[in-house]
């Protein structure tokens, strides 16, 4: 195969047509690796795929040769190879979570992936998460929802300028796609990346916790504090939070009425 | 052994500083028991033990006890006990005494009882009309007094399989006081034990090691329902016990053949099995005739054991060792051509499982005398390592520091473990994340049960303890031993300032940190690979 995507997601018409009219199911990917062990990408015990390709490009990224969509030499993989490795672990698996560089950019491919999944008697029972950016449109959570079990979506600032700053991009499909998840029940957590003196003050804390329990009231949020280490040089003067800071974020995150907040270290 | 060397063990033993009083008196009975000769063995048996081919375990010259007694304390507390001069409790408060009481009164190997009972089914009963804090509290004393009473990581406690308050307890309450005695084992069935619960045991080994995890299917299978686990994951018959436990090192034993595989477990394994249920019987022969213990011993007349439910353990290790051995002289390497490693290479899966389904055959079909409870033959047991072991590892594990990644070692190891019906350790080590996400692990254990694994245990970095053969040490006592015994040696060569003699305090309260201090060196056990979730990329 040539050429096959990473295909980029359409915007939605106002109803959605079938699948079949969209067409966007593709059978390989670019996997940027793949780690069969995890406890740390969401419920369980999972196996994490990582997509290649992001469309961001931001200030604090930890994995920066993830995001050129299509690298010279990384030849995409199929669905049956990829479904191979994910049934010789399954027995041990609570589920697969796939993230990236950003997953939704080859959401077709996630799509065929987790029908395999669905589909095989192997692998069925395990739950079926993503882990993205959310900046991308309301057709790809369609076309993910009926096989989708959850999804872990980072929030980098409620505030757009601040989001310019640290993605180059704006949030504006970001609180979109928090919303339309919410609304799916597919919502499973929110990322907060938290860099001091940039996006952590009191107020912002308290502004972006009262909004994420308007859309969620029983949202699961977690706390990504930025860690300098193995991040890009472009970040190597940004600041650590220290535990006094992560003690200020419980504590004004829980003040303003988070109620299932995780917050590691 | 000469007078005069005895006479200078025993002051040695008696003036050391690094022992507290008990210690001394315990080393004293096994001086006293070593003053005597062995039971008498053949030339050839006498040879394999001088090479380390067969090993006593240091169980001492004259066995006046079984080395593993699992009384049945249900029927203890049922019927109260005419020897303690106690009625059948009534209450939380009146077991939790009575079972203070009976334990010091229970012999094994330690000195101390191995075996304290399926203590969630034995306090279940006597919960009612408690609430939960009313319940913890008691626990709370209960748990100290053990640990104080009991100094000896090999004291061990059974749980589950079922949910119930005081599983829950006792599990809420080892994480509270984060001690090394009593160890726990949780039997873990598919159907009866709820993951809720596995979360709560996850929790508690990341935050003290315990408990260790059995597949009760697998257990019941081989055992029936009345089995206990105890000491260092010896699964044994309830009401009963094992008389001895005598080792046989396959690292030895494949030097003394000259051949390959098929030579070495066509000939030279079944004479060295011989010569293990050689000493074994001789063993076995005095404790039961000549020591007169099944005969006179308090639980016995009181059938909290049964003579009749008493077996013998058969324990071999240095698998890797042999295996690896085995296919050098067979010429057999792996891809690259380096030498095939255990723990890697299918080759050596492949021989080790045919050297195990041989060595089983053999120890079923060799008789022993008073092992009627298991078919008149002992149980194969993949003995975990002893302090004093170098450069040969424990039972049928991956040596330290080569462990593959955890799929690969669990699919390694989970063919061995139904050779191993008295129980079988291969210690996986997790970094502390999983604590924050303790269903990963119960995935991955679930997994691991339905793989055919019979014994699970893992440790995590960091919390300050760790996992030696199936016991456990708390890091900073192994520091202040070291240190101790450290000044105590500088003081023995007259190095040791005045201040420094003086300062010398008792190595270690828990008679198994002496034990852990040493194993933890020479078995390199700090070189456990941990398994990284997510892994290096």
């Amino acid at each position: 195969m040539t050429e096959v995507l990473p295909v980029l997601p359409v915007t939605p018409p106002a109803t959605v047509p079938p699948l079949a009219t969209v067409s966007p199911i593709v059978r390989e990917g670019l996997v940027a690796g793949t780690v069969p062990f995890s406890a740390v990408d969401g419920p369980g015990n999972r196996y994490v795929l990582f997509l290649q390709g992001c469309g961001w490009d931001c200030l604090v990224c930890h994995n920066p040769c993830s995001i050129p969509r299509t690298p010279a030499g990384m030849r995409p993989a199929s669905v049956a190879a990829v479904l191979d490795g994910i049934r010789d672990a399954a027995p041990f698996l609570t589920g697969v979570t796939v993230t990236g560089g950003e997953a939704t950019l080859q959401a077709g491919f996630v799509r065929a992936l987790f029908d395999a999944l669905a589909a095989d008697p192997r692998t069925a029972r395990l739950t079926r998460f993503v882990d993205s950016n959310g900046d991308t449109d309301p057709g790809v959570w369609e076309l993910l929802a009926p096989v989708t079990d959850g999804v872990m979506l980072d929030l980098k600032a409620l505030d757009d300028e601040m989001h310019v700053v640290l993605t180059g991009c704006s949030n504006a499909r970001v609180v979109a796609s928090i919303r339309d998840l919410a609304a799916r029940g597919l919502l499973y957590e929110v990322r907060l990346l938290l860099v001091p003196g940039l996006n952590d003050a009191d107020a912002e804390l308290r502004r972006t916790a009262h909004w994420l329990l308007d859309v969620d009231p029983a949202v699961r949020v977690r706390i990504n504090p930025f860690r300098r280490e193995g991040a890009r040089a472009c970040a190597r003067d940004l600041l650590e939070a220290t535990p006094a800071d992560l003690a200020r974020y419980r504590a004004v995150l829980t003040a303003a009425g988070l109620r299932d907040l995780t917050i590691p270290g | 052994m000469q007078s005069a060397q005895l006479h200078e063990l025993v002051l040695a033993c008696l003036k050391d500083p690094t022992l507290t009083y008990r210690q001394r008196v315990q080393r004293l009975a096994g001086l006293a028991e070593n003053a005597l000769d062995p039971p008498p063995v053949s030339e050839a048996c006498v040879e394999a033990q001088a090479k380390g081919v067969v090993h006593d375990m240091g169980e001492g010259n004259a066995p006046y006890r079984p080395r593993y007694v699992l009384p049945d304390y249900a029927v203890a507390l049922a019927r109260g006990s005419e020897h303690l001069e106690l009625p059948p409790p009534a209450d939380l408060d009146e077991a939790l005494a009575f079972l203070l009481a009976m334990y010091p009164n229970v012999p094994s190997i330690t000195g101390y009882p191995v075996y304290l009972g399926d203590l969630d089914t034995l306090l279940e009963p006597y919960l009612g009309g408690l609430d939960d804090d009313a319940v913890h509290a008691r626990l709370r004393l209960f748990w100290r007094t053990v640990d104080r009473q009991l100094p000896d990581a090999f004291v061990h406690a059974d749980l589950g399989p079922g949910d119930g308050r005081a599983v829950r307890a006792i599990l809420a309450v080892d994480r509270e006081l984060r001690q090394v005695v009593p160890n726990l084992t949780l039997r873990v069935d598919p159907v009866l034990t709820p993951d809720d619960l596995l979360r709560d045991a996850v929790r508690t080994v990341c935050a003290d090691g315990k408990p260790h995890f059995v597949n009760h299917p697998m257990m019941l299978a081989d055992h029936g329902p009345d089995y206990g686990v105890v000491s260092c994951y010896n699964a044994l018959p309830r009401g009963g016990g094992s008389h001895t436990l005598v080792r046989l090192n396959l690292a030895e034993s494949v030097r003394r053949c000259a051949g390959g595989a098929r030579e070495y477990l066509g000939h030279t394994l079944a004479a060295d099995v011989a010569l293990t249920a050689e000493l074994m019987a001789a063993r076995i022969r005095f404790l039961v005739e000549e020591s007169g213990f099944y005969e006179h011993d308090w639980l016995v007349r009181e059938g909290l054991v049964d003579p009749a439910r008493f077996t013998a353990m058969f324990g071999v290790f240095g698998v890797a060792e042999a295996v690896e051995e085995l296919l050098a002289r067979d010429g057999v390497t792996a891809r690259d051509g380096t030498p095939a490693r255990y723990g890697r290479d299918q080759a050596a899966s492949d021989v080790a499982q045919a050297l195990l389904a041989r060595l089983a055959a053999l120890v079923a079909a060799t008789p022993l005398p008073a092992c009627e409870a298991t078919g008149g033959h002992a149980l194969l047991h993949a003995q975990s390592g002893i302090d004093t072991d170098v450069d040969v590892t424990a039972g049928a594990r991956v040596p330290p520091g080569r462990e593959p990644a955890l799929y690969e070692h669990i699919r390694v190891v989970a063919p061995n473990h139904r050779f191993f019906p008295a129980g079988v350790s291969d210690v996986f080590r997790f970094e502390p994340s999983v604590g924050a996400n303790p269903d990963a692990v119960v995935a991955v254990m679930r997994g691991a049960f339905a793989e055919g694994m019979r014994d699970f245990t893992f440790d995590v970095t960091g919390n300050g303890f760790t996992r030696v053969t199936g016991y456990l040490v708390r890091d900073h006592d192994v520091t202040a031993l070291r240190e101790a015994a450290a000044v105590h040696v500088a003081a023995i060569r007259g190095a040791a300032t005045a201040e420094e003699r003086v300062a010398v305090r008792a190595g270690a309260r828990h008679g198994s940190t002496f034990l852990g201090a040493t194993a933890i060196t020479n078995q390199r056990l700090a070189d456990r690979v941990v398994k990284r979730a997510p892994a290096d990329d």
